[in-house]
C-alpha cells in the first residue's frame, strides 16, 4: 500500500513525513522521526503518557491517526525547553521530586501546561481533574499537584 | 501537613536535604531512554503469540506458513530452548524454578493460563509480524480450568502440574493436587492462649489479583553477533537477573551476554523475572538481525505480573485490657501457573507488628490457571496486614478502646522475638505509631459523614550483594558507578552519601547505572534494599577511593600515610604533621596522579546483611456515598520509621505512592475473569487504578529511627507503604457506614450491594 505524504509543523519546525493510513500519530513520532519522548503505557488513551498538542489542544497522540496531522502544529515534550532553558513546569517537577520513574513525566508536564495556558489560576480540584486523564503509579499524584500550583502561582506573579 | 523529624539535625552536610536528581532534566525533556526508546539498525520487531485458552495440552505447532511469509526471518517455538532442571533461583524477594521459567516464557506441554506464550516470530515490520502469527497454526486439547484458589484446592480440580506433591504436607502428599506448598510458622501455645482469652474475635477475608501497574509495559531489544555474544537493552529491575535467567534459558555464559539496563517506567517487583528477553535473544540468534519486542498493555495484563489474591483467615484472642494472647493466621495464596506465591513472607509478616506469646500461622501455596504471580511491592504483606488489621480493628470496637492504644499496648520493640523467630533489633513500631496519635490528623475531630481507619505495616527489608566503584577525574571531579536501576530517584540517594562521605559538594559527584559488564554484580532493584545495600557499597567505594587519596598526599609530602586525615574534601597532614603542609584537593591530587601511582579509583563488593526493618502507620478519613458505593477519601496520613531520610522527598514520595497503590488495592483494582478463564479487564480503562483526581494530598510522618547497621542509619522504605492502606481504608468504611467489608476491592458495586444488605437490619434496629 502507498505510503502517504503528510506535511506538518512539529515545535515550531515545519516537519514532513511518509505514514501508513493506519499508523497513529505516536507511532510516527515515536518509530520515523525519533521523538521517544512521548510515551506509550496503554494505546487506548486511558493513561495519558503519549499526551500531545495538536493545534492547541491537549490529545493523546495514540489516538491520532498520523495522516491527520496534514497541516496541523502538533507540539511535543521536546519542544517544552527553549534551547538549555527548561520551562518553568519542567524546572518545578526536578527541583520539588514530582517523578521517581518518569515515564509518565512528558505527560504530565504536556498535560499541565495546556491547564495552566487555559487556567492561569486553577484550585487544587481542578488541577486534580484536569490530570485525571494522566496515570501516575509511583508518585500517588501529590508532588505532582504541588508542583502544578507552585508554578501556576509563580508564572502569575511574575505576569503582574 | 507533611513532618520530617530527622534524628540527625546538624550531623550532616548532605544526607537529609533535597536537592535536585542527577537525571532530572534527562526526564523532564523526554530525552531519557526508556525500554521501548531504544532501537537498532536493521532491527526486526518480534511478536509473541499467546494462548486463547486458559487451559490446554499443546498436540503440535505449525509454523511453516509463518516463515514462508515475505518478511518474516525466524519463528521460535518451545522447541527453541533446551529443558531445563527443577532448579530453584532467587528473584527479588521471591524464588523461581527454572523447570517453571522456562515454560513460562514459552509454554511446553501445555498451555495454562490465557495469554501464555506459545510462539514467537520476527519480521521486518509489526504488520509483517502480526500476520505471520495469524499463520502459526496450534493444535489444542482443551481442558477444563480452574481459576479461584479455594476451586483450585479441591481434591476434584482440574490438576495443572502431574508432578505437584504438595511440599510440607502432613500427611506427606501422595498424589497430585494444586497446593504446591504448606508452611507453618508457630510460637508458644496458640490453643492455650486462645482458652485464657477473654474476647475473641475471628473472621475471613478474600483479596483478589492485582497488577503492579507500571505505566511502562515490558519491552527489550537484543543483538546477537556471530561471535555468539549477545548484547540487550532491558526495562528492568535487574539487568544482573535478567543476564543470569538467560544465560541458563538459553544455554549460554554469563559473560558472553552484556545486558544494559534502559531507564525504567516503574516496576514495583514486577520487573524481576524475564519474559521477552530471552525470545528476543533467540530470535535475534536465528535471524541474525537485532529484534526488538514489546508488550501492549493487554499483554501486560495477561501474562505479566499480577499479585495474588489470596484467602485468609485470622483468629485473636485478648484479655479485656487490649493485651493480645493468642493469635492465628490461615493464609491461602494464588501461585499463578508455576508454583512460588508470596505465601511466605505473607505469613511471617502477618503479626509481626506486634508482640504475642501464642502464634500460629499456616500458608499454602496454590496454582490456578492465572499467569505467574511476580513480586509486588512487599509480595505478600499487604494480603494478611489487610486481615490482621481489619480484626485488630474489630477487636477495638469490641474492646473499645482507641485503635491506636490497642496497637502500642502490643506493639513490638526490639527484642521481640517473631512467629518466623527472628528477635528484633532497634525498630520504630511505637515511635511510628505515636506519631499517629500525636499527628494533628489524628487530633482533628473525625468530620461528620466520614469514618477514620488506621492500621500498621511490617516489612523486613533485604540487603544482598552488591558492587560500586568510585573514580577520581583526571580534574578531580568524581564518578560513583554502581549497577542498580534507579527506579525512583536512587542515583540522588547515592550521589549525597558519597559527597556525604567525601565532603565534596553533592553536584560534583556523577552517578552512573553501569551495565552487566561494566561493574561487578548487583542484586536486583527490589526488597527496598538500594539505598542501604547498594548505598553501602557505595559509602565503601568511597572510603576505598579516600584511603588511596590519603596515600598519595602521604607520597607528595613525603610522610607516612597515617599521618594524613581526609576532612572537608582535603588531604591534610595531623598528628604531629599538623600545619606542616598545605591541604590538598581532590583535583590538587588528581593532577598529581600520573606522578603518584596513577589513576585513583575506589572498589567495594559486598554480601550486605543488616537490613533494618520498617514499621508504616496509616490514618485515613472517608465517607461513603451511600446511593454509589462510591468511597471519598478525604484526608490521608501516612507515617513510618525511615531509618534515616537520605532524601527526604523521594521517602516522602515512596509513602505516598505507596498508599496509593494500596488505596486503588483497597478499593477498585482486581483481576476479573469470565467463565471461559479469560481476563475481561485487560486494560486500564476497566482495570481501574487510582487517578489525582480520586485522592487528597497524601501527608507523610517520617519518623528516623536509624538502623544501627547502616553507617547513616538507612532503612529501606519503599515496601512499608503498600501495606496499611488496604485495612486502614476497610477500618474507615466500617466506622463510617457501621458495615464491616471482608472481600475486596471494596468497589462501588460490592460496597453498595453490602450497604443494601445492611440497611434493613439497619432500619429495624432503629
Amino acid at each position: 500500500m502507498a505510503k502517504i505524504h503528510v506535511n506538518t509543523t512539529i515545535n515550531g519546525a515545519p516537519t514532513e513525513f511518509l505514514c501508513d493510513a493506519n499508523q497513529t500519530l505516536l507511532d510516527v513520532l515515536r518509530d520515523n522521526l525519533g521523538l521517544t519522548g512521548s510515551k506509550e503505557g496503554c494505546g487506548s488513551g486511558d493513561c495519558g503518557a503519549c499526551s500531545v498538542m495538536v493545534n492547541g489542544r491537549l490529545v493523546c497522540s495514540c489516538l491520532v491517526l498520523a495522516p491527520e496531522a496534514q497541516g496541523m502544529k502538533i507540539e511535543t515534550i521536546e519542544g517544552m525547553a527553549e534551547g538549555d532553558k527548561l520551562h518553568p513546569l519542567q524546572k518545578k517537577f526536578v527541583e520539588m521530586a514530582a517523578l521517581q520513574c518518569g515515564i509518565c513525566t512528558p505527560g504530565f508536564l504536556i498535560a499541565s501546561k495546556a491547564l495552566l495556558e487555559k487556567y492561569p489560576n486553577p484550585t487544587e480540584d481542578e488541577v486534580r481533574y484536569w490530570l485525571a486523564g494522566n496515570l501516575c503509579r509511583c508518585t500517588g499524584y501529590d508532588k505532582i499537584v504541588t508542583a502544578v500550583l507552585d508554578v501556576a502561582a509563580e508564572m502569575r506573579e511574575s505576569a503582574r | 501537613m507533611s513532618e520530617h523529624r530527622p534524628n540527625t539535625e546538624g550531623k550532616y552536610k548532605w544526607i537529609g536535604t533535597r536537592p535536585e536528581r542527577p537525571d532530572g532534566a534527562d526526564k523532564v525533556t523526554g530525552r531519557a531512554r526508556f525500554g521501548a526508546d531504544f532501537s537498532l539498525p536493521g532491527q526486526l520487531i518480534g511478536k509473541v503469540l499467546r494462548s486463547p485458552h486458559a487451559h490446554a495440552v499443546i498436540k503440535s505447532i505449525d509454523t511453516s506458513k509463518a516463515l514462508a511469509l515475505n518478511g518474516v526471518k525466524a519463528v521460535i517455538t518451545a522447541q527453541d530452548f533446551p529443558d531445563q532442571p527443577n532448579l530453584i533461583v532467587p528473584t527479588g524477594e521471591m524464588q523461581v524454578n527454572m523447570r517453571d521459567i522456562t515454560r513460562n516464557i514459552m509454554a511446553r506441554e501445555k498451555a495454562l493460563y490465557e495469554g501464555h506464550p506459545v510462539a514467537a516470530v520476527a519480521a521486518v515490520s509489526e504488520a509483517i509480524a502480526k500476520q505471520a502469527l495469524s499463520l502459526i497454526k496450534v493444535d489444542y486439547e482443551v481442558l477444563p480450568h480452574v481459576i479461584d484458589v479455594a476451586e483450585a484446592m479441591k481434591p476434584d480440580a482440574p490438576i495443572l502440574h502431574d508432578h505437584l506433591l504438595t511440599e510440607g504436607a502432613n500427611p506427606p502428599a501422595s498424589k497430585p493436587s494444586n497446593i504446591a506448598k504448606r508452611i507453618e510458622f508457630k510460637k508458644g501455645d496458640a490453643k492455650a492462649g486462645f482458652a485464657q482469652a477473654q474476647v475473641v474475635i475471628e473472621k475471613d477475608y478474600t483479596t483478589q489479583a492485582v497488577h503492579q501497574g507500571y505505566i511502562e509495559p515490558h519491552a527489550t531489544l537484543a543483538s546477537a553477533a556471530e561471535d555468539g555474544q549477545i548484547q540487550v537493552w532491558s526495562t528492568t529491575q535487574g539487568h544482573f537477573q535478567v543476564r543470569g535467567f538467560c544465560a541458563r534459558l538459553l544455554g549460554l555464559e554469563t559473560s558472553q551476554i552484556r545486558v544494559t539496563p534502559t531507564e525504567i517506567g516503574g516496576g514495583f517487583g514486577g520487573k524481576t523475572v524475564v519474559y521477552l528477553e530471552p525470545l528476543a535473544m533467540r530470535l535475534s540468534q536465528k535471524s541474525g538481525k537485532p529484534v526488538k519486542m514489546t508488550m501492549a498493555r493487554e499483554d501486560v495484563f495477561r501474562a505479566s505480573g499480577p499479585a495474588p489474591g489470596g484467602n485468609v483467615k485470622v483468629k485473636i484472642g485478648a484479655m479485656r485490657d487490649g493485651r493480645i494472647v493468642a493469635a492465628e493466621c490461615i493464609v491461602e495464596m494464588q501461585a499463578g501457573a508455576f508454583p512460588g506465591s508470596p505465601v511466605g513472607p505473607a505469613c511471617m509478616c502477618s503479626f509481626a507488628c506486634y508482640d504475642i506469646d501464642n502464634v500460629y500461622i499456616e500458608g499454602f501455596d496454590v496454582v490456578s490457571n492465572r499467569p505467574k504471580v511476580a513480586a509486588y511491592r512487599a509480595p505478600g504483606a499487604p494480603i494478611s496486614a489487610w486481615a490482621v488489621e481489619s480484626t485488630l480493628d474489630i477487636l477495638a470496637q469490641e474492646l473499645d478502646m482507641d485503635p491506636i492504644d490497642l496497637r502500642l499496648k502490643n506493639a513490638a520493640k526490639e527484642g521481640t522475638k517473631t512467629a518466623y523467630g527472628v528477635t528484633f533489633n532497634t525498630i520504630g513500631m511505637v515511635e511510628t505509631l505515636e506519631a499517629i496519635r500525636d499527628s494533628e490528623h489524628y487530633k482533628s475531630p473525625v468530620k461528620p459523614g466520614y469514618g477514620r481507619g488506621v492500621a500498621a505495616g511490617f516489612w523486613f527489608n533485604i540487603g544482598a550483594d552488591s558492587s560500586a566503584a568510585s573514580h577520581v577525574g583526571e580534574d578531580g571531579s568524581v564518578t560513583v558507578i554502581s549497577g542498580n536501576p534507579d527506579i525512583g530517584g536512587s542515583r540522588a540517594s547515592l550521589a549525597l552519601m558519597a559527597a556525604e562521605e567525601l565532603g565534596v559538594d553533592y553536584n560534583k559527584v556523577r552517578p552512573i547505572i553501569a551495565d552487566t559488564a561494566s561493574i561487578g554484580f548487583n542484586f536486583v532493584t527490589g526488597g527496598s534494599r538500594v539505598t542501604f545495600a547498594t548505598g553501602l557499597a557505595v559509602v565503601n567505594s568511597v572510603r576505598d577511593m579516600i584511603r588511596e587519596l590519603k596515600v598519595r598526599a602521604a607520597k607528595i609530602w613525603k610522610i607516612d600515610p597515617e599521618a594524613v586525615i581526609w576532612e572537608g574534601g582535603m588531604a591534610k597532614p595531623a598528628g604531629n604533621q599538623v600545619g606542616t603542609f598545605e591541604p590538598l584537593s581532590l583535583a590538587d591530587l588528581a593532577a598529581q596522579a600520573g606522578r603518584t601511582g596513577g589513576p585513583i579509583n575506589g572498589h567495594a563488593q559486598l554480601n550486605v546483611t543488616g537490613a533494618g526493618p520498617g514499621f508504616g502507620v496509616h490514618c485515613v478519613d472517608l465517607k461513603v456515598d451511600e446511593d454509589t458505593g462510591c468511597v471519598h477519601v478525604g484526608r490521608y496520613t501516612a507515617a513510618q520509621d525511615v531509618g534515616t531520610a537520605i532524601h527526604p522527598s523521594y521517602v516522602e514520595g515512596q509513602l505516598q505512592g505507596g498508599a496509593v497503590q494500596g488505596i486503588g488495592w483497597a478499593l477498585n483494582e482486581e483481576y476479573i475473569y469470565n467463565a471461559k478463564g479469560k481476563l475481561d479487564n485487560p486494560g486500564f480503562l476497566d482495570y481501574r487504578m487510582p487517578v489525582a483526581s480520586d485522592l487528597p494530598k497524601i501527608e507523610t510522618i517520617l519518623v528516623e529511627v536509624p538502623n544501627p547497621q547502616h553507617p547513616y542509619g538507612v532503612r529501606g522504605v519503599g515496601e512499608v507503604p503498600i501495606i496499611p492502606p488496604i485495612a486502614a481504608v476497610g477500618n474507615a468504611v466500617a466506622r463510617a457506614t457501621g458495615v464491616r467489608m471482608v472481600d475486596l476491592p471494596m468497589s462501588p458495586p460490592r460496597l453498595s450491594e453490602a450497604l443494601d444488605a445492611a440497611r434493613p437490619m439497619k432500619m429495624a434496629a432503629e
